[in-house]
Formats: C-alpha cells, sequence, structure tokens
C-alpha cells in the first residue's frame, strides 16, 4: 500500500529525481564519526520544540495579567499538559547544549574549511538565533526569575555603544521591563524566530546536502594517501536508522527529564519588588554574565561593562567568519585557532561553573 | 536728610536681612557649656532640643537677657531672671506656653495645648497638688535641654522608649515604697507579647504604658473598664466577650475583664493551651472538673487541637508534593484560608459558646481537608507519571532494540 502511495506520488511529484541524491548519499565512517549525530540530534530537538510550542500556544494568553496563570492552567488543569510544558523547557536546554556540542565538534574537526565556510556560517547564526529562543522563552511564563533574568540582559543589551539605549528599547517596547516586553517576546518567540530559523535550517540542511559531510584533516590526509582505508555507510538506511536511534533516546531523555524533575513553575512576578538576591541568567548566557561581573567598573578610560559588551560582539563577529581567518590545509595559523578554540571551549565551561558557585 | 534717612533705614534692613535665619543670641551658653553639673548644658546637648531648633533659648524658661556677655545683665532678676527651676515650678512654666493655644499655634498648630488639664486629672497631678514632689512632672518624662519631638527615636517618650522612661520611676522599688504599687510591671511588659511588637517587630502602634494608661492623664484603668483598653485594639474579642456570660459574671464579682486570663504587664501570645488543664490553663482557676464549663472547654480544645494537627499534616504533605516537583501551588495558597479559620476560632472562643466556636473550625476542617486530598492526589499522579515514564521508556528500549538488530541485518 505504501509502495502504490509512493508511485502515486512519484507519477505526479517526479520524487525519483528529487530522492535520487539521498540514495546515493554516503557518510564517511571514522573514529570522530558519532559527532556526527549531534546536527541530527539538535534538528530532532528544534522539530520536538515546534510541536510542543504549537501545543502550548493553544492555551498560553501573552499578558502580564494572564500570562502566568495560563502556564498554571496548563500545567495543572490541560490533560498531559505538564508534560508538553516540561519537555518544552527541557527540550530548549538540551537543544542550546546539542547545537553548542555540534558546533564544538565542527569546530575542532575543523569541518568548517573550504568548501563549507558558508554552512559554518549558517550555523553559527543558527546558534545565536537559538540562544534568541531561550531568552525570548525564557519571560514568557512570567515569573519572578524570568522577569528579572530579562531585565538585568536586555540592560546589558543597553550598554553596546551608540546602538546600544535603542536596542534596549526596542527590545523592551519602552524604558522598563513590562507587559508589553512580554508581548513582544511572544512575538518573536513564536513568529519572527521561528521563521527566520526554519529558513536557515533550509539553507544550511542544503549546504550539507549538497557538500556531503566533511572528513576530519587528518583521516582526509591517510585516506588520500590509502583510498583503501576509505570507508563510508549510505545516508539512507543506515546512517538514517542510527540517527532514528539517537532521536529515541532524545525522546527518552526528554520523557524522563520531564517525568522526574518537571519544569518549576516560579512565582508570579511582582515588578514593584527588588530583584532577588542572586539572580543570573540561565546556564546557556552564564559564561558571559560571570565574565562581564569580574571585568573592573573602570579599564583604563573606558567603561568596564561596555568594553565587555564590545569585546562579546567582537568575539561572536570573529566566531562567524572564523572560516576565512583560518587555512584550507594544517598550518601554524590553523594551529593557533585550535589552540584559541580550546581556550573558548575551557573558558565557558569554567566560566559556568564559576557563575554557579559564585551566585 | 532724605539721603541720610535712606542710607539708616537700608542699613537697618540690611541689617535685618542678614540676621534673618540666624539663630537669636544665646550669651547663656558661653558660660554654662563649660560649667559642670548641675549648672552644665552643653551646645551639642541643647542643639537636640526642640526648644532650641524653635527659636527659643534659655531665657525663654529661665528668664534673664540671652543677649548681654555680662553676667550680672543676664542673670539680673530686673531682667527677669528666674534661675533654677524648681521641681514643683515645672508644670506651670511648661504650661505657661503649652496651654497656650494662641501662641503654639505659631509653632504648630495641630499640637493638642490640654496637657496641663490632663495632667491635673492624673494620678502624679493629683498628688502633685497634694504637695508630693516625687511623683513625675513634664521634665521628668519630657527630659530637660535635650527635650525631643516624640517622632525622634532618641526621644524619651518615643513609643520605643516610653515603657524604660515610666520605669525610672516605677521600677524602683525603693522610690516606689510610700505608694505601695509593684514595681515589676516593667520587667513583666518586657516579657510580653506586647514588648515584642513594638521592639522586635518596629509596630510603634504597639501598646506601650501610656497606651492603656494615657499619658498626661495616667491612670490604671478602673477594673471596670480593663476591656474597654483592650477593645481600642482586640475590637472583636471585646465585642464577643461583652455578650459573653463571663462579661456578666466578672463584673458581679469586681474582677478587671480580660486581665483575669490574660494578665496585664506581662501578657503572652496566646496559646491552645490557656483551654488545657495544665500549669497555661486558666479556665481550672474558677471552675471545677466535669461541670458543664469544663466539658465545654474540653471540647473546644479537642476541635482545635484536631483542626490544628490537620493544618499541619496538609501543609506536609503539600511541602512533600512540591518537593517531588508536582504544581500545587493553588492548594498552597488557600492553607491561608484554613489559618485563618483557625485564627477566627480561637477568636469566638471569647463568646465561650461552643457551637459558635465550632462553626469556624468546621469551615477550617474543610479547607484543610481539601488542600490535605490535593497533596495526596499529586502525590498518586506523581506515582502514575513515573509509571507512564517506565511503560513509555520500555517501549523506546524496545524500539531501540529492534532498529539495532534491523540495522544488523540490513548490513550484514
Amino acid at each position: 500500500m505504501i509502495a502504490a502511495l509512493i508511485h502515486w506520488l512519484d507519477e505526479r511529484l517526479h520524487l525519483e529525481g528529487l530522492l535520487a541524491p539521498f540514495k546515493h548519499k554516503t557518510v564517511p565512517q571514522h573514529k570522530m564519526s558519532y559527532w556526527y549525530f549531534f546536527g541530527g540530534i539538535t534538528l530532532f530537538l528544534f522539530m520536538v520544540q515546534v510541536l510542543t510550542g504549537i501545543l502550548l500556544l493553544l492555551y498560553y494568553h501573552p499578558g502580564a495579567n494572564e500570562a502566568f496563570e495560563s502556564v498554571q492552567y496548563i500545567v495543572t488543569q490541560v490533560q498531559f499538559g505538564w508534560l508538553i510544558r516540561s519537555i518544552h523547557s527541557w527540550s530548549a536546554n538540551l537543544m542550546i547544549f546539542t547545537a553548542f556540542a555540534h558546533m564544538f565538534s565542527v569546530l575542532f574537526l575543523k569541518a568548517y574549511r573550504k568548501p563549507r565556510e558558508l554552512t559554518w556560517v549558517t550555523g553559527v547564526l543558527l546558534l545565536f538565533l537559538v540562544m534568541g529562543f531561550g531568552f525570548s522563552g525564557y519571560l514568557l511564563p512570567w515569573n519572578t526569575l524570568a522577569f528579572f533574568a530579562t531585565t538585568v540582559g536586555t540592560q546589558m543589551a543597553g550598554q553596546v555603544p551608540f546602538i546600544g539605549h535603542a536596542m534596549m528599547i526596542f527590545l523592551r517596547g519602552g524604558p522598563e521591563v513590562t507587559g508589553a516586553t512580554l508581548t513582544r517576546f511572544f512575538g518573536f518567540h513564536v513568529a519572527v524566530l521561528p521563521g527566520i530559523v526554519t529558513v536557515l535550517i533550509g539553507v544550511h540542511l542544503f549546504f550539507v546536502q549538497r557538500q556531503g559531510m566533511s572528513v576530519p584533516p587528518k583521516v582526509e590526509a591517510e585516506w588520500k594517501k590509502d583510498p583503501s582505508l576509505v570507508k563510508e555507510m549510505k545516508f539512507f538506511p543506515n546512517f538514517a536508522l542510527r540517527e532514528l536511534m539517537a532521536w529515541y533516546v532524545g525522546m527518552g531523555m526528554l520523557g524522563g527529564l520531564a517525568a522526574m524533575f518537571p519544569w518549576n513553575l516560579g512565582v508570579k512576578v511582582d515588578p514593584f519588588a527588588s530583584a532577588p538576591a542572586g539572580i543570573k541568567p540561565e546556564w546557556y548566557f552564564l559564561f558571559m554574565y560571570q565574565a562581564l561581573k569580574l571585568i573592573p567598573s573602570k579599564v583604563l578610560i573606558f567603561d568596564g561593562e561596555v568594553l565587555g559588551i564590545v569585546g562579546c560582539g567582537i568575539a561572536a563577529t570573529v566566531w562567524l567568519l572564523l572560516p576565512f581567518f583560518d587555512t584550507e590545509k594544517p598550518s601554524r595559523r590553523s594551529h593557533v585557532i585550535t589552540g584559541l578554540s580550546v581556550f573558548a571551549l575551557v573558558f565557558m565551561i569554567g566560566m559556568t561553573i564559576y557563575g554557579y558557585l559564585a551566585n | 536728610m532724605t539721603a541720610c534717612f535712606a542710607g539708616l533705614a537700608g542699613t537697618i534692613l540690611l541689617g535685618a536681612s542678614l540676621s534673618y535665619g540666624q539663630a537669636p543670641m544665646n550669651t547663656c551658653l558661653d558660660c554654662h557649656s563649660v560649667l559642670p553639673e548641675p549648672f552644665g548644658v552643653t551646645s551639642d546637648k541643647f542643639s537636640h532640643d526642640i526648644h532650641e531648633q524653635k527659636g527659643l533659648t534659655c531665657a525663654s524658661c529661665h528668664g534673664g537677657d540671652p543677649t548681654s556677655s555680662d553676667p550680672t545683665v543676664a542673670m539680673s532678676p530686673k531682667k527677669g531672671w528666674k534661675g533654677h527651676i524648681d521641681h514643683k515650678q515645672v508644670p506651670a512654666l511648661c504650661a505657661s506656653c503649652h496651654a497656650n493655644p494662641v501662641y503654639m499655634k505659631t509653632f504648630n498648630p495641630s499640637l493638642r495645648t490640654d496637657q496641663f488639664s490632663e495632667y491635673h486629672t492624673s494620678v502624679h497631678g493629683q498628688k502633685f497638688a497634694t504637695g508630693d514632689t516625687k511623683v513625675a512632672v513634664c521634665t521628668d518624662c519630657h527630659s530637660v535641654h535635650d527635650l525631643r519631638a516624640p517622632s525622634d527615636p532618641l526621644s524619651t517618650v518615643n513609643p520605643v522608649n516610653v515603657a524604660k522612661t515610666c520605669s525610672k520611676c516605677h521600677a524602683d522599688p525603693d522610690y516606689m515604697k510610700p505608694y505601695g504599687i509593684p514595681t515589676d510591671q516593667y520587667a513583666k511588659y518586657n516579657t510580653s507579647v506586647h514588648h515584642d511588637a513594638m521592639v522586635k517587630r518596629g509596630d510603634l502602634s504597639a501598646p506601650t504604658c501610656t497606651t492603656c494608661h494615657g499619658n498626661h492623664g495616667a491612670v490604671p484603668p478602673g477594673v471596670d473598664k480593663v476591656q474597654n483598653v483592650c477593645a481600642n485594639c482586640h475590637v472583636f474579642q471585646a465585642q464577643m466577650y461583652q455578650k459573653s456570660t463571663h462579661s456578666k459574671v466578672f463584673a458581679e464579682k469586681g474582677l478587671p475583664g480580660c486581665v483575669v486570663c490574660h494578665t496585664n504587664h506581662g501578657i503572652q501570645m496566646p496559646s491552645d493551651a490557656m483551654l488545657s488543664t495544665g500549669p497555661a490553663g486558666v479556665c481550672m482557676r474558677c471552675h471545677t472538673r466535669g461541670d458543664v464549663c469544663d466539658r465545654a472547654r474540653e471540647n473546644i480544645l479537642n476541635n482545635l487541637t484536631t483542626l490544628d494537627h490537620n493544618i499541619k499534616e496538609a501543609d506536609e504533605a503539600l511541602k512533600l508534593a512540591e518537593a517531588s516537583g508536582m504544581e500545587v501551588s493553588a492548594a498552597t495558597l488557600n492553607q491561608a484560608a484554613a489559618t485563618d479559620a483557625i485564627t477566627k476560632a480561637r477568636v469566638t472562643i471569647h463568646t465561650y459558646d461552643p457551637a459558635l466556636v465550632n462553626a469556624d473550625i468546621q469551615v477550617g476542617m474543610k479547607i484543610a481537608a481539601a488542600n490535605l486530598k490535593a497533596g495526596q492526589d499529586a502525590m498518586v499522579e506523581r506515582e502514575h507519571r513515573r509509571i507512564g515514564l517506565g511503560v513509555c521508556l520500555i517501549a523506546i528500549c524496545f524500539m531501540l532494540v529492534g532498529l539495532w538488530l534491523y540495522i544488523k541485518q540490513i548490513e550484514r
């Protein structure tokens, strides 16, 4: 029956031609092949976010007077609402983690080198947008932690030279975080960001499909030297089935986390109360936040916080354009970039741990 | 000539404008700030005095000429110098201004001016009129030379400090010996719930000595008037007590209402133990074990204890559910209603009617039962979720094994 359906569609849409590249697509097999799964796992988690997000959208009310109560209604009254909400929250955190893991695996395996520079660029942009998803979505339950974390985060954005203040007003929908900020963030979270990310994912996947999977430079050199060492597996069905297994493991993890550690509802925010002591952003922003806290208030003639924000901006730009700084072949510059990448990873992990211990 | 007059007028105006806003001359302090006690008053001390802040000088009370540095002029009787003001002259001296509404209005129109007339009605004033010089006059409570406004936290008559000020005499057994009244009021007050409210919680509206006894017209409330004093704050308890059998019986026996059970100065936080037959119990001081009142007491105490237990049980269940990650904020919030019900029941005790008390208790029982059920239901739901998770994980394991076997098969 499935074969008959495929044949019916093929007669009308010429699917054979469309699906032919996938039938011939192969995935290199080497010691580091398991890192290839992280991109797919991130995609899976994004699809989980879309699905659970749509379900949440059926009950969520984006207003200062209703948001918290609507989330409370979802987790207490809606059948399996607790599950959908917890999966959405856990999946968001896992997605950011796997996106970082995927990015670092590409970085250390030098998969961004020619001809895959644009794949890297779209990937880093996707990472920034995924963090934007995390930032905008965090405010939507309208609880105390979310409100004050958003206040601190948007205030930091306001420190960008020249355009910072305008950016802060734009993000907040006014000088302070209010109900207007909530509706604005809701719009970003369910419409603007999903639209941009969907297009970028499409572009990113198109690049990956078009150019195939990258092989680490050392392995590439070995295979060039001795072609008999080349090992590949067919993307479909072999790699796809293995990816499916990874997705099932991800599904099990999400279910386990949602059932055993349901996401906390928190307390509805009182905008006139002072920020709770030790307020800190979510873990994926903590390394930046903690690093900024360590910068002295004045560095020579410059404001410390502004210097930190500008530094973050420069780092992000360098990160985005990294392939254009590196060389195609192994070189001294390439080794320096690898060293800096290790430093960046250690710095981020270290600052995150420090941030938790300090607060 | 016209120019001369204009120049003179200008000089006078200039001098007046230069002196405007400056403190009036007070040469008294030039000497008295360096003299030893009892003549010494430092500028620093006097600067805290509200009279000095309002522009008065030493001469305002002591007479004399504060503008002259010559002691023979400054302290000349011809200039009205009175010298040391005797203890018995103080009330009349203070009243010379403070009982004059027209004069006082120039400083603060809302200040009362009946303190002196009130003082005559007080025990202090009545004994003063008989020539007793030991009783308090204005300066004994308000201090002298550094008399601060009552709103100043360092003022001797700021609510926080009133009890200490009264205790200067009333806690001195030797001083109070001629009067034959107890001197343990201050010590008892310091252990009381009213003291805790004032000093520990910073509630300046909490009762202190003057709240119940009055300040300028201080008298102990009459035995038959105690509940009127308590009723100023404890309105509901007083209304219920007024309609109860105890009110009539206590009045007939000349017993001081609220004080019979709650005492006066050392009032402790009431507890259900006051209904018990133990050392903290108050009912058995009058009633007999086994009589109808004792049975009513036992009934009320049992129901209160049960409700208190049920509320605590519901609290525990909700805390456990919350710690397990279950959403029980609505039920947790509703616990406040159960606490309100038991508080109301404890107020209704003052009707001494078990039926009325039990009506409030039943309201609390219903709420506590509902909240306990919510906590227990949450834990049952938690178990269901874990069972569901287990089933799903088993299914996922089967899928994984199935996929792995299929992969192995197609790659063979």
